[in-house]
């Protein structure tokens, strides 16, 4: 088998890899922008705040440290115990549904029915107020967050391939396990909005506010439900990028990534978060591998946004959005 | 014909018509300005079904919408079962046994009819999330419940054709059938209907009239309903009540309406001195 093609499939892995955890944000943008077509551009922060929260809770660290010894005139930085990943992980959830409870308190229902560029801008107000929030609360140091997900070079992937092509291909383990974490929480989601009473009342609330209120479904109730999904999503993707690149502003921005593949996969499809994602991670992936070289690199700042501009042009709903007829 | 709101009589075609489950007392509602009802009372019997009347703009949808809990008014109560009913949501008030329907129909156009039917049942499912995640026991029971009913409503309604079709396909008459029969799946002891008629042709429109009447009879539910079509209301109603801009101009038997002239004076029109 040529040189040229056994590379070129290691990229497509770990191309796909990378789309898992694009996907993964994109999943929590379109999980709000279906039950409340609310484009959350907080979704970033919140998986940035996820994350600080998580490694916070897992090394004792007194929230809002500063502030306290700025009053006070104390000295206090941690209790001085560590909590376990996984209590400190359900710890986390906990705040992230408090955290849903308190955006639908103080923020969205008194928002009900207003335009979506207001409800847009609130969501931009709520990143940076929630970004303030995060540094204040756990500092704005850069944090190594261990769960305890493995790491580094897959030897059996290595070996294998070796064996097969004389070249071993390079493939992360924590990618690996992200790809199934992604997996069972797409397949989780799905099952849930499509078997239980409150995905149902869920995917209600998203086709009609008012038939939604006639069968006695409390809008507020599923939309404190949908936050709390999102903001599970965003620890999940936490998670991810904080072990892979640490715990730092930057996570937020991943976001930015999470717009192409929502063009390309539409804004209202679960699946198409998916689809798009790996679409995103596979293609900027070989498209720097194929291409990247003649044009003097960096092409990965730049692919995805030109494909989400072709897609824009030529299929605006996206490969799997709906597709919206007005009858005149 | 004078009744207690307890006492309950036989009607010529004999049903029996129960004591006032539901009474509007000086309900007063305000847009801004704009008054859209003005200072009216009525009851709703048990088992009858109510026509609510008027002219384009007489505030009957409004009432409706007071009754289901999409408008407070400003004044006046509700008392239901005798009861004044507190400052309810939308939700609550369905959670209340009390369903509707809507003027301009709202469906969930992405989902199948049986999914859009079974929507109705949300309120009867009472297992929670993690019963559900594990799927045993009471909430398989629950399920097999929910579908038992929901498929004898759409066979009742006559929909088993279109059950798996997504409903944003059908045809307005159906889409219609549908929207009753999601509120009819909830077994509500009031039914409330917007309209059901508006914009059917006339065989449309009798089909509708036997389900309304097949309804009532066969679960005996209360039904209050909205229309414009006076010779529909006439024969489908056991009272009416008759509003014109805002207010009450009559309330009894259609024959009574019939012959009530400021009835007559709203719907053919009056020389005004």
């Amino acid at each position: 088998m040529p040189e040229q093609l056994v590379f070129a499939m290691e990229v497509f892995l770990n191309g796909l890899m990378a789309g898992v955890l694009y996907a993964l944000v994109a999943l929590g943008f379109v999980l709000i922008f279906k039950a409340s077509g609310i484009f959350n551009y907080a979704q970033g922060v919140m998986a940035l705040f996820s994350a600080m929260t998580l490694v916070g809770i897992m090394k004792g660290q007194v929230p809002f440290a500063h502030v306290i010894n700025a009053i006070f005139g104390t000295d206090v930085h941690y209790f001085g115990w560590t909590v376990p990943a996984l209590l400190a992980i359900i710890l986390t959830v906990a705040v992230m549904v408090l955290f849903a409870w308190a955006v639908q308190k103080y923020i969205f229902r008194h928002l009900v029915g207003q335009e979506p560029i207001i409800l847009f801008m609130a969501t931009i107000g709520l990143a940076y107020f929630l970004e303030g929030v995060g540094d204040l609360m756990w500092n704005s140091e850069i944090k190594k967050l261990d769960v305890g997900l493995p790491q580094g070079i897959n030897e059996a992937i290595d070996n294998y391939t070796f064996n097969i092509f004389d070249y071993g291909f390079f493939i992360d383990n924590l990618d690996i396990v992200a790809t199934l974490i992604a997996a069972l929480l797409v397949g989780g989601l799905v099952i849930f909005s499509q078997y239980s009473k409150e995905g149902r009342a869920m995917r209600a609330v998203a086709d009609d506010h008012q038939a939604a209120l006639s069968v006695g479904v409390s809008l507020n109730f599923i939309w404190i439900m949908v936050w709390s999904v999102a903001g599970f999503v965003a620890l999940v993707a936490g998670i991810m990028w904080g072990t892979k690149s640490g715990v730092q502003f930057s996570l937020s921005l991943i976001a930015l990534k999470a717009l192409p593949v929502l063009m390309l996969g539409g804004f209202t499809s679960i699946p198409g978060a998916i689809v798009g994602g790996l679409i995103i991670g596979v293609g900027e992936k070989l498209f720097e591998f194929a291409i990247g070289p003649m044009v003097g690199g960096a092409t990965e700042n730049w692919f995805a946004y030109v494909l989400a501009l072709i897609f824009l042009v030529f299929r605006p709903q996206g490969l799997f959005g709906e597709k919206i007829i007005e009858r005149v | 014909m004078m009744l207690d709101s307890t006492d309950s009589y036989v009607t010529e075609d004999g049903r029996t018509i129960g004591g006032v489950v539901m009474e509007m007392k000086n309900i007063t509602l305000r847009f801004g300005g704009v008054v859209a009802i003005k200072d009216i009372s009525f009851d709703i019997r048990e088992g009858e079904i109510r026509a609510i009347i008027g002219p384009n703009g007489a505030g009957k949808s409004s009432m409706l919408n007071v009754i289901s809990g999409f408008y407070v008014p400003q004044d006046g109560e509700v008392l239901f079962h005798g009861k004044p009913r507190p400052h309810m949501k939308p939700y609550e008030v369905a959670q209340q046994g009390i369903a509707r329907t809507f003027q301009n129909i709202a469906l969930f156009e992405g989902m199948t009819v049986l999914d859009n039917v079974m929507t109705g049942r949300l309120n009867k499912m009472n297992s929670g999330l993690l019963a559900q995640a594990i799927w045993r026991g009471k909430a398989e029971q629950e399920e097999i419940e929910n579908r038992e009913k929901a498929e004898k409503i759409i066979d009742f309604l006559e929909i088993q054709h279109i059950r798996k079709t997504p409903v944003a396909r059908l045809p307005y008459g159906l889409k219609k059938r549908v929207e009753l029969a999601r509120a009819l799946v909830s077994e509500p002891s009031i039914l409330l209907l917007d309209e059901p008629m508006a914009g059917m042709n006339v065989e449309e429109k009798e089909d509708m009239s036997r389900f309304i009447l097949d309804v009532n009879d066969e679960f005996g539910t209360t039904i209050a309903l909205i229309e414009h079509d006076m010779g529909v209301v006439m024969d489908l109603s056991d009272r009416v009540v008759v509003m014109d801009y805002g207010k009450k101009i009559g309330d009894g038997t259609p024959s009574d309406i019939r012959n009530n002239q400021a009835v007559i004076d709203a719907y053919l029109g009056v020389a005004h001195d």
